[in-house]
């Protein structure tokens, strides 16, 4: 058992620290204050290889791993979650279904582009009355066998990527069956879906607390017909897929967390050294000291979590039957809740000036909210854990 | 075409240089990059890779920790890279360092030889046309731009009041600026592709063509009077003097400077 990077993991974080400190901590403000989708990043981020970490050379990927995938993830957050999410996003809830349950067409048509980062992709579960609860999902799929296309109805909201994603995965429902207890039962796919498909059009864009560059869509469907062949999976196994994917989503979203909570830390280490109170830096202080102790001591605990949750994750990729539903819930559950703390804290010991945007910190603990909250709020993380404890 | 890139591996000036009692740098306590002249010389065989489709080959003489530098260069896109490295060649100054790679290099084959104009550590931007020499080469300093056409290489050179425009056949030697370029980022698969290929390691006894008499610590004419971190240039100095006194002072100073 070993703690530290391999040569190759830490070559890819001076990479992806680089990249960070260079390319995306500059805008992190602007990004927030304006609510502006960094199309810009992206593209450099597209360039540089960085949306298809984990996917084989032959679909286009750069044919690393997972655990250098949800370190990039978490150097991006560290400068700017809004960024960290993007690629989140896009990775683990995209790009990974299709590579786990494509067909080989699904693969070349879409894979492969989506991890040359040439196409940007989301995924779409949530809808007004369907988050935890996914037998609340409204949004139904008919076959037209004659037409050999599926009709989809319904709508989606929350969406990450929304409207700047090119590749959408869509769950509806596409079956009612009746249980043992003759209860009426959705059964859902999973679909692929193109942007600009006719039928397909975006509703708001939210207003939120915190990742405020990350566009977050409502998506309509009105009669949108995709091919036959855009069905991901097997017709009726679209729940499945929908938690396999949210599973792995959950890593990435630990990382984001993880990465904020980094993030607040350095500074507030940078700020406690610099600020002076009563004569001398607050860092000579007790309290400071004592603080900053419990934040990093989580932080790296959090850090532990998160990398065991991506290796156990990669061993499943290479083909072991392994499930990682409860190492990525821990991670998650664990991660966004230091974050939550270690960004409190961190305006805490910025004092008046943790309050002021400039600052950063102030950013940083919004945008941890929301790692409590997407792919799983900490309480359905802590259902997951318990299930399995239980079971 | 096939180009070779000398690489070095700097520490990191950026955060502060530190110092061993004995005035040598205390290598160890400082972080290791790849120096960024050297880097630019790379970014521009990259380039010509991309256009004509060169082989690069990186070469660096150094501990055997300088292999990280070299992965660096192949994550960037270098296709091989050589490490020479051995206890015999330690201790080079910039005489023994060119005499033994440029023995490392007439082991390859070559159109062209690309190095930093000079190394953030030892500032002294003697190694590449040494290089140059040792090779027979004709040699192209202070590269600012660099384009290929037909067997010549067409190099824009850095004066210190103007550029020169040169258009030289290869092979040939070229010193890069950094301001040559924006070197590109490694890419994650570039980095694991780096860790899973080869880097030949040479020692002393690889190198053929080589005098012993130019290698190593004893091979090093260069006698290091005193080494300091970069001293920020002040306004200068002032003196009303008539021409003979005037002539005398600034014969002393330069002298006493070490300049002459």
């Amino acid at each position: 058992m070993d703690f530290t990077f391999d040569k190759k993991h830490a070559m890819c974080q001076s990479l992806f620290k680089e990249f960070a400190e260079k390319e995306v901590a500059p805008l992190a403000i602007e990004t927030d204050e304006t609510e502006h989708f960094p199309e810009e990043t992206v593209k450099k981020m597209q360039k540089n290889g960085l949306m298809g970490i984990p996917v084989p050379k032959e679909y286009g990927g750069q044919g690393a791993d997972i655990l250098a995938y949800i370190n990039c993830v978490e150097e991006l957050s560290k400068a700017c979650a809004t960024t960290g999410v993007i690629l989140s996003g896009h990775t683990s809830l995209c790009v990974d279904p299709i590579q786990t349950y494509g067909t080989e067409e699904q693969k070349q048509k879409y894979l492969v582009p989506l991890a040359k980062g040439e196409k940007l992709g989301a995924f779409a579960l949530t809808e007004p009355m369907a988050g935890t609860d996914a037998q609340g999902v409204q949004t139904k799929a008919e076959l037209d066998e004659a037409a050999n296309e599926w009709i989809l109805n319904g709508s989606k909201c929350f969406i990450t990527n929304g409207f700047y994603a090119d590749i959408y995965i869509v769950i509806a429902y596409t079956d009612i069956v009746e249980d043992k207890k003759g209860r009426k039962q959705k059964r859902f796919s999973a679909f692929i879906v193109e942007k600009d498909t006719p039928g397909f059009t975006f509703g708001v864009k939210e207003k939120k607390m915190g990742i405020r560059g990350s566009a977050t869509y409502e998506l309509i469907f009105q009669d949108c017909r995709i091919p036959k062949d855009n069905l991901l999976g097997a017709r009726g196994k679209g729940f499945p897929i929908a938690m396999h994917t949210l599973d792995g989503g959950r890593i990435g979203i630990a990382a984001q967390a993880l990465g904020i909570a980094e993030g607040a830390l350095e500074k507030t280490i940078a700020y406690t050294k610099e600020r002076k109170q009563f004569g001398r830096t607050i860092a000579q202080q007790q309290n400071t000291q004592f603080q900053l102790a419990d934040m990093a001591t989580k932080v790296e605990a959090a850090k532990n979590l998160v990398y065991k949750a991506a290796m156990k994750k990669q061993e499943f990729m290479d083909g072991a039957k392994v499930s990682y539903s409860v190492e990525a819930a821990m991670a998650k559950l664990f991660a966004a809740e230091v974050a939550m703390e270690v960004t409190t804290k961190a305006v805490q010991l910025h004092g008046g000036y943790g309050y002021i945007r400039e600052y950063e910190v102030e950013r940083m603990m919004r945008d941890a909210k929301i790692t409590e909250i997407y792919e799983g709020t900490s309480e359905v993380q802590r259902m997951v854990i318990s299930g399995a404890l239980l079971k | 075409m096939k180009i070779i890139v000398c690489i070095k591996q700097v520490p990191d000036t950026k955060g502060g240089v530190s110092f061993n009692p004995d005035g040598t740098l205390n290598r160890a306590a400082m972080l290791a990059i790849m120096n960024p002249d050297d880097k630019a010389g790379l970014e521009a065989a990259l380039r010509l890779k991309d256009q004509y489709g060169a082989e690069v080959t990186v070469i660096t003489m150094g501990l055997p920790k300088a292999d990280e530098v070299l992965r660096e260069a192949m994550a960037m896109g270098a296709d091989k890279a050589i490490l020479v490295t051995d206890r015999r060649l330690g201790g080079a100054d910039t005489w023994a360092t060119s005499s033994t790679i440029a023995a490392a290099i007439k082991n390859l084959e070559y159109d062209l030889v690309i190095t930093g104009r000079q190394a953030i550590d030892g500032d002294t931007a003697q190694v590449g046309p040494q290089i140059a020499e040792h090779l027979k080469l004709p040699v192209i300093s202070y590269a600012e731009e660099l384009k290929v056409e037909g067997d010549s290489v067409i190099v824009k050179r850095q004066y210190e009041d103007r550029y020169h425009m040169l258009k030289v056949k290869m092979p040939c030697l070229v010193t890069a600026l950094a301001e040559l370029n924006d070197p590109r980022y490694m890419t994650p698969g570039g980095i694991f592709d780096a860790y899973d290929k080869e880097v030949t390691v040479w020692g002393r006894d690889d190198l053929k063509d080589l005098d012993d008499a130019n290698i190593g610590l004893a091979g090093s004419p260069t006698k290091i009077a005193k080494a300091s971190d970069k001293v920020k240039k002040g306004a200068g100095e002032k003196k009303v003097l008539d021409p003979k006194e005037s002539v005398d002072y600034i014969m002393e100073k330069l002298t006493t400077t070490h300049v002459i």
